[in-house]
């Protein structure tokens, strides 16, 4: 009989074994796309029904038909647009300084405090902005945004370092070479390598913080009413804090206004990765061959 | 190294008498010393009793050598016995490695590149250099690669780049091949394009030296052909010390030849043997040299 051809128990065995975590590995990949999809297409029949004109237009009502939230998707902007303006430059500037000038101590404390921030539950940036801006200047979209931007800061950080130390050393070798400074060399040739890497970071933190919602029910305390149109002084609201005040309200029609809300901040956030997924896509970094 | 050369070159580095003159003449600038251009008779670099260290490692030790103004120097030698490290030294490239410290002199134009007022930048702009890797600014087009250096050094006249990008693109041999196409990226051409095109780049910061560090390793026979037309046209105008593991190269392009070597593992390099190419070739002093030329070993 030929070695090749025999179908002993053991070769049987190992072909079933072979079958059964084949099967277990599909099904547990379908576990967790499941509840993904499940939640995407949940929140899309529960929520398109509430986007008419109202939606975008009025102001929650608490009693009655429900309202809109123009107030969440206007404070959403505006909050995260703050928080992105503060946070950016200084996580920006961090991570250049970790990739560039970060392997001695300093960098090594650095870059443990940002991983660190990086799991600091939002609630505790919530009430350390509290504590700092609020207690003093009161609730405001401004002190939403600082803590907003606490949180941004270590994730563009972290991705910029990373993606700054992909950047070949032979592209700081030929700029060094050339008699151009240190700083001109991070600044006009190094990080415009880097650029589509660290564009893809800050999007991916933007995304992260826009449906952040402990560090705002603190900070900028969140009201059915006008928001404050100074973003330094009074309250204001987000389209993540709609959905906890509205979601848990009585009225059938207030609840379906939650879900309106819901389905907006999905598809901003899923908005936002796509966008950096094309960016992150059309360039990536590489020294040439 | 060889006693009778190193003294002789320890004499012309300090020595500006006239006796010494003559001599001065003939280690500087070869046999053939009587060109138009040139007026200036002292060497371009002076390197004088140079050691070098990794942390504390020595990778080079007392290395003494005068670099022919208008010349090709070759450097030569296995791998590992400081070539690369002893080029870097000339513009203070080493110092991008943590750690890496020289002892002795290097005088660019009788200025020491060490002295404690000298800024590494505005040395690098007169010593440039060609890296074994083509390694071109992948953000930038063909255009702004070469232009890079003066862009980015500080002042510069709009109106004169494109006369720079034209010239320096022709010198480095490239200029049929690009001109068309000067807006794509620089990382479009291919490898023997691309080291022309940092050759080019180099040439348009107008440094009075280029270091070369095996340009052509890394390229095909055809590429390789091209450069080394551009480098005979280069040496008219600029001091150029090209480090290469090609002989035949060596021999071909230079007109003075450096060899380093180790005698025992761990030992710092040495610049065992430097004199004129053709000398180094035919008859050298010492037997390691000859039997790397000829292929004995390494």
């Amino acid at each position: 009989m030929s070695s090749l051809s025999g179908t002993s128990a053991f070769y049987r065995r190992r072909k079933l074994v072979d079958r059964l975590m084949t099967v277990l590995a599909y099904a547990c990949t379908a576990a967790a796309i499941i509840p993904l999809t499940w939640i995407v297409i949940y929140v899309i029949y529960r929520g398109l029904g509430a986007w008419d004109l109202a939606f975008f237009t009025e102001l929650p009502q608490l009693f009655g038909d429900g309202g809109g939230v123009r107030s969440g998707i206007v404070g959403t902007l505006v909050i995260v647009g703050l928080a992105t303006l503060m946070g950016v430059p200084v996580g920006i500037m961090a991570g250049i300084y970790l990739a560039e000038y970060g392997d001695n101590r300093l960098g090594g404390v650095i870059r443990f405090m940002a991983d660190t921030l990086t799991g600091v539950p939002s609630i505790v940036v919530g009430l350390f902005a509290f504590g700092v801006v609020v207690v003093n200047f009161g609730y405001s979209a401004f002190a939403g945004a600082v803590a907003l931007a606490v949180l941004m800061v270590p994730i563009i950080t972290r991705t910029t370092e990373e993606i700054i130390r992909l950047v070949p050393d032979s592209i700081r070798e030929a700029s060094l070479g050339l008699g151009v400074s240190r700083w001109k060399t991070i600044m006009r040739v190094v990080v415009p390598t880097a650029l589509s890497g660290i564009v893809t970071g800050v999007l991916l933190a933007v995304a992260r913080v826009a449906g952040e919602t402990a560090p705002l029910i603190l900070t900028i305390f969140g009201t059915n009413f006008p928001i404050s149109s100074n973003v330094f002084s009074g309250p204001s609201t987000t389209l993540s804090l709609q959905i906890f005040q509205l979601g848990g309200a009585p009225s059938p029609q207030v609840v379906e206004v939650a879900w309106g809300a819901a389905l907006l901040l999905v598809l901003m956030v899923l908005g936002i990765s796509l966008m950096a997924r094309l960016v992150f896509r059309g360039q990536s970094v590489s020294g040439g061959r | 190294m060889d006693s009778d050369n190193i003294t002789r070159e320890k004499e012309l580095a300090r020595g500006r008498s006239d006796e010494q003159e003559p001599r001065r003449l003939r280690t500087a600038q070869g046999s053939t010393a009587n060109r138009a251009s040139e007026t200036r008779t002292e060497p371009a670099v002076t390197v004088e009793n140079l050691d070098m260290y990794y942390g504390s490692f020595k990778a080079l030790q007392d290395v003494n050598m005068l670099i022919g103004r208008n010349r090709v120097t070759a450097l030569i030698g296995p791998s590992g016995c400081g070539k690369s490290t002893f080029i870097r030294s000339i513009n203070r490239m080493h110092e991008i490695v943590p750690k890496a410290r020289v002892e002795g002199k290097v005088l660019l134009d009788g200025e020491d590149v060490y002295a404690s007022d000298v800024d590494p930048v505005r040395v690098r702009r007169k010593v440039g250099m060609v890296f074994q890797k083509p390694n071109p600014f992948p953000t930038m087009s063909i255009y702004d690669n070469v232009v890079a250096g003066i862009k980015l050094g500080g002042n510069h006249k709009k109106s004169e780049l494109d006369e720079v990008v034209e010239r320096t693109l022709r010198q480095a041999a490239l200029w049929d091949e690009v001109k068309d196409k000067l807006k794509q990226g620089g990382t479009s051409l291919s490898g023997g394009q691309q080291q022309r095109l940092c050759i080019a780049r180099t040439l348009a910061i107008e440094p009075e030296v280029i270091l070369m560090d095996e340009p052509a390793s890394a390229l095909d026979p055809v590429s390789t052909q091209k450069i080394e037309d551009a480098m005979e046209d280069l040496k008219k105008k600029y001091t150029v010390v090209i480090v290469t593991h090609n002989m035949q190269q060596a021999a071909r392009i230079s007109d003075y030849t450096g060899f380093f070597f180790i005698e025992n593992m761990g030992d710092p390099g040495r610049l065992w043997e430097f004199d004129e190419t053709s000398k180094m070739f035919s008859n050298p002093n010492r037997k390691e040299t000859e039997d790397y030329v000829t292929g004995r070993f390494g």
